[in-house]
Formats: structure tokens, sequence, C-alpha cells
């Protein structure tokens, strides 16, 4: 099968959509002839024109606003936020508007909106340019969360969360966006809320998100050779979780360790660590889970300092023996 | 004071810091094209964003401010904490993320603060300097000091919501700051006659009940007169001024960037004919307060210092994993 980048995959999941669907369209910053900050919209103002490509000035709660309003007047609007981080410049008209007015309104009216956004760190881009903050949102009763890993995954959950009648907030790593695997060339939809493992095991779980499954996948490469076996679940949506395939895996294996970028405190691992401790995994469980996550400091500049702020396959590896006691 | 007058300046300023100002210039100039350079060879990682051909507003603006006074700073900052009396050697050092660095090497390009010299930060959230300059202000009204409050930011981040707000307020408080816009024509590829509807951006003012006043901004006097009666202004407890200055950009918006949204003519227009350096000199000289070889001698310095810099931030240490988590506090 033909390999696709990660980015080119997010490019063919909304290009492959509005061929088909007029009512879907784009707003941005600079996605027009710049084809987006990290490139991903290039050449599609060349293909669908800037009526469905449309720039717009730099007006994050004008720009979220505007995806709301038209989502719930019939269009189907993809809102391309820069950075994740000017969230907080848009977060009034996602959280307060977007997620609540279907429930708010007694179930009239929906707001079927993407909103795609790259986060994480790596880049050099500092504290204001290199946020996690997926877990806000998550914790917003009306909003779907979306972390895909791999290419593949990126077309399959963009195209469901295209399809969802309601708000989906889209995560996109920006240093998965050159990764690439294969992704077929016909349309397909990952239903929202079903996790993928990514690697078979029966020693330790990891449950890990965005750039930490293949950070995992590495970790599980080395202790494959020390004879230890990891399971990696990669949840794909956070919102929903799918419970089922995070509790199955921690039944068989009895250990579990989850990893995202984010800061650790207050991350969304702790809601899995809890969600399990609640379940009846807990009684198969071995050892006490392990979260691993980001340090409770802004990202650094310094490229060393910036490795070491998130977590790292050396860590990943020391957490998998801790809960293995070795 | 005789030459100043040539120059149709309205403050008076003396010879010597004139030739400041133009080394300031030339200084803004060569660390941004060395900057340029480190980032294609790859020494310095991370982003950046250089302006090159906005000399002018950024020394113009602080040319008669005093420690004590305030500016905010953007993504673009370069040139506001060079202009603003900050030390190129730290500011070198701080994109190579060294320990001497302005930040410690934590901040980098975007981020440079200088608080002691009245730089409060380059701020990479665009707009997201323009109400903490009216923060600024509010404390020079409360406590009733003396300093005013100088805000830079583009043409791009006056369509943010921030920018609209942070205005309103200051000009119902009568707050001593000054918003300086630096219009280089473009937010990113955002052309500003797509991205507004009217002529200038000045003409903003009028909504908020200020004045709104429109000058060249690579025309230094003009840079340095509209400020000085901008802050003037502000002293007297009058209020807010918004300044729009015209300016370019001559680089690409960040170091990766294809300008596929202006033109080569345009770019060679402002480059030949408009370039902020070239006419201070030709003026300076014309006033008969530097000679041409003089004017080359301070230009040598400018770039003597940034050999310095550069030497300085090579030669500094690299943080260490211990200083990961100093000035964490929650
Ligand atoms: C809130 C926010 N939105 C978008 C960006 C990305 N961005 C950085 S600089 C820039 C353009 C800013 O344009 P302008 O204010 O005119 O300043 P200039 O770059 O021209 O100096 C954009 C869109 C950002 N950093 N912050
Ligand atoms: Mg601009």
């Amino acid at each position: 099968m033909r390999e696709l980048t990660y980015l080119e995959a997010v490019r063919e999941a909304m290009s492959l959509e509005m061929r088909k669907n007029d009512d879907v369209f784009l707003m941005g910053e600079d996605i027009g002839v710049y084809g987006g900050a990290f490139g991903v919209t290039r050449g599609m103002i060349e293909e669908f024109g800037p009526e469905r490509i449309r720039n717009t000035p730099i007006s994050e709660a004008g720009i979220a606003g505007a995806a709301v309003g038209s989502a719930l007047t019939g269009m189907r609007p993809i809102m391309e936020l820069q950075f994740s981080d000017f969230i907080t410049i848009a977060l009034d008209q996602i959280v307060n508007q977007a997620a609540k007015l279907r429930y708010m309104y007694g179930g009239k009216g929906k707001v079927p909106m993407v909103v795609r956004t790259p986060s994480g760190s790596g880049t050099g881009a500092a504290a204001q340019h290199s946020q996690s903050l997926e877990a806000w949102v998550a914790h917003i009763p009306g909003l779907k969360v979306v972390q895909p890993s791999t290419a593949y995954d990126v077309k399959g959950l963009l195209k469901a969360a295209m399809d969802d009648d309601n708000p989906v907030i889209f995560y996109e790593h920006k240093l998965l966006y050159k990764t690439s695997s294969e992704v077929p060339e016909e349309e397909y939809s990952i239903p929202l809320g079903k996790a993928d493992i990514k690697r078979e095991g029966t020693d330790v779980t990891i449950v890990a998100s965005a750039i930490m499954v293949h950070k995992a996948l590495e970790a599980a490469a080395e202790l494959e050779k020390e004879g230890i076996s990891v399971e990696i679940v990669d949840p794909r949506t956070l919102v929903p979780l799918d419970t089922e395939t995070i509790i199955q895996s921690v039944t068989k294996t009895g250990r579990l360790v989850v990893v995202h970028e984010a800061v650790k405190r207050g991350g969304f691992g702790g809601e899995i660590a809890s969600m399990i401790a609640e379940s009846e995994a807990f009684d198969y469980l071995d050892a006490p889970i392990k979260r691993l996550g980001g340090i409770s400091a802004p990202i650094p500049y310094n490229p060393e300092l910036e490795k070491a702020a998130v977590p790292q396959v050396p860590d990943i590896i020391n957490a998998v023996k801790e809960t293995l006691n070795k | 004071m005789e030459q100043t007058k040539s120059l149709k300046l309205v403050p008076e300023i003396s010879d010597e810091k004139l030739k400041d100002l133009y080394k300031q210039m030339w200084l803004i100039r060569y660390f941004d094209e060395q900057v340029d350079q480190f980032f294609a060879k790859g020494m310095i990682h991370g982003t950046t964003h250089l302006a090159v051909g906005q000399e002018a507003t950024a020394v113009g603006a602080c040319a008669l401010l005093s420690d004590e006074d305030k500016i905010t700073s953007t993504h673009r900052g370069h040139g506001h904490s060079i202009a603003k009396g900050g030390r190129v050697d730290k500011m070198m050092a701080e994109l190579f993320g060294r320990t001497t660095g302005y930040c410690k090497g934590k901040g980098g390009s975007m981020h440079i603060a200088d608080l002691d010299k009245g730089n409060l930060g380059a701020m990479g959230i665009v707009g997201g300097g323009i109400p903490l300059a009216v923060g600024s202000a509010l404390t020079a009204h409360m406590k009733k000091l003396e300093y005013v409050t100088v805000c830079f930011f583009g043409d791009g981040a006056s369509n943010e919501g921030s920018f609209h707000e942070a205005v309103n307020m200051a000009s119902i408080w009568d707050l001593p700051v000054v918003f300086f816009c630096e219009n280089n024509q473009y937010g990113m590829s955002g052309n500003v006659k797509e991205m507004t509807n009217i002529e200038n951006i000045a003409e903003r003012a009028a909504a908020y009940g200020i004045p709104g006043v429109v000058i060249d901004g690579n025309n230094i006097i003009e840079v340095i007169n509209a400020t000085y009666e901008a802050t003037e202004r502000a002293r007297r407890g009058e209020g807010p001024t918004l300044i729009e200055a015209k300016t370019y950009r001559w680089k690409g918006h960040s170091k990766s960037d294809a300008k596929k949204y202006r033109t080569r003519e345009e770019e060679k227009d402002w480059r030949e004919n408009r370039d902020p350096i070239k006419k201070f000199k030709e003026e300076l000289i014309e006033a008969g307060i530097v000679t041409e070889e003089e004017a080359e001698k301070i230009k040598q310095e400018a770039k003597q210092d940034l050999d310095d810099a550069v030497q300085f931030a090579q030669d500094s240490p690299m943080p260490t994993l211990d200083d990961l988590l100093t000035d964490v506090y929650a």
C-alpha cells in the first residue's frame, strides 16, 4: 500500500470530504497561499478557492465563534488554530458556546465543527508555543477530543470528526507531521472512542497518546531484548474514551504505565489511572500504576532542557521496570 | 542645536545621541542578519522573527525613553530590546540557549525581557502584550509615577480582541501608554489590505476617542517626533495615543517562509528606495552631524559589538538539568 505522511493524511482527509460536501470549509490564519504554519493546507486554496479555504485575520476568538455560529446554522466548519496554545483565546467560544448549545437548548440545534490544531514540544519554540493542553478540553462535557498518533489514524479519525454532529477538538502533533505510514487511498472512518493496540504484549500495559505512542514503541523494543513483553494501547480519542480496551489489557498484564507529553499534574493520565482503579481491573493489578508526564514547569527553550521537560524513552523503560520491580 | 533643526526634530537631541541612534540601527540590522545566518546553518534552533528593514521604528520610538519608561515587545522583538538599551551579548547568548542569556536560555528569540531597563518582555502570543502594557500604565497612574509605557505590536495584532479591549480601557482611564503599531504590511501572510477594511490602522483610534497618527516608520525623525508628542501627552495625564508607523520587513515572516503572498518587486522597492538606515545616514550627513567616514566608523563599531556578542554567546555555559526547575513556584 502507498505511504502518506501524517501531514498529508490530514490534508487528504479534508480534501476528500470537501470534494463531496459543499458545507465543509476551512477557516484559519495563513491557510491560503502560505499553506498554513506547518504546510498542512498547501495546495488547498488552489483547488477549493478562497471562499472555502478562508484566510482569517489574527482573531482566534472571532474565528472560533464564526465556526460555532456557522455550524449551528448549517455549515460544517473546520477551524485551523495555528498553535494549540492559542486555544486560550478561542476557549470562550469553544467551551461556553460550542460545548453547551445542544444540551443547554434542550436538545435543539447541533454544532458540527472541528478544531484542528498542532500541539506539543520539541521544536524549540519555548513556553508559549509548545504546550499540550488536551486535558483542559477533555474536562468539558460537550467536546470530543482526538489525538492521533499515525497517518493511518489521522485520516480515519478526521473523517469521523468531520462526520460528527458535535464539536471535536483534533490535536495534531507537530513532531509527527513528517512521520508516515500506510494509508488507503479511499475514504474510511475510525469511530471516535475506539482505542488501538499498537503492540501486543503480556507483562505490562502502556497507555500512551500521540507522540508518546512512538516513544513507548521504542521502549518496548528495548525491553523485549530483556525479555519484557509490553502491550501498548493508544486510546486515540480521550473523549469518548475506550475504557473497555484499556481495562481488558490491564486485566491481562496486571501492570499499567500511563504516559503522555502533557504536564503530569492534572493531566489526562490521572483520569486513566483512576478509571482503572475504579474498574474490575484493579483486582488484577500486581503493582502500583505508574504515570509519566511533563514536569510542572513551562517548556524551556534550551533544547536539552526542553527534552528533559517531557518523558523520553529511558523514562518509559524505567517506569516499566519499576512496575516489574526490576 | 543648530544641526538638529535641519533634521526637523521636534525634541532637542544632541549630536552624540543621534550618532548613537544611528549605531543602534546598525546593531539591529547586524544582529538580525547574523541570527538569520545562524539559523540557516542550524546553529540556533527554534524559530525567529527578524526586524531587518524595521530599524527606525524601534530605535525612534525608544530614542527618548529613560530606563524607568517601559516597553512591551513582540515575537519580532530583537530590535525593541536593543533600542531599549538591551545588551546584544546577553541577547545572543539567549538565542544560543546559554545561562548568560537574558532568560537563562529558557526563553529564546521570542521572549527577551530586561525588566531593569524597562523592557517588560517579548510576547509570543500575538496581541498578548497590549493589555499588559495597559496594566503597566495603570501602575504608573495609580502610584503617580512619571514613566510612560510604549506598547509595540503589529498590524496583524490589531485584529485581536485584546487590542480593542486594551485601547478602550486605556482611553477611559487616560492612562500613560503609547500604542505603537509597526505596520509592516503583513501579519505572516495576511496582507493588511485584505485583513482590514480601512486605509490606516490609526483610524481605529477614533473608535476609542484617542488621537491616531500615521507616520512613515522608515523615517526615524518622524518616529521620534510622533513618539515624543505621544509620550508628552501621556506624561501630562491626557491619555493614550495610537501611532501607526508604516514599514516593511525585508525577510520572511519566520525562518521558513516562501513569501508567496508578496512579490519580489515589492520587496526590492522597499529595500532599495526606503531603507531606513540609509535615509537616516543621508540626513545626518546633510545636517553636518557626521561625515561619510564617521558614519562608516560607527557602522564598523556596531559590527564589532556584534562580533563580540557572538563570541560571548559561544563562550558561555549551557544550562544543566539542575536548572530545569529553578524559578518554578507552582
Ligand atoms: C494569538 C496568536 N495567533 C497567531 C500567532 C502566530 N503568529 C505569530 S506572528 C504572526 C503574525 C503577526 O503579525 P503582526 O502582528 O503584523 O506582526 P509582524 O509579524 O508583522 O511583526 C502570527 C499569525 C501567534 N503567535 N499568536
Ligand atoms: Mg505585520
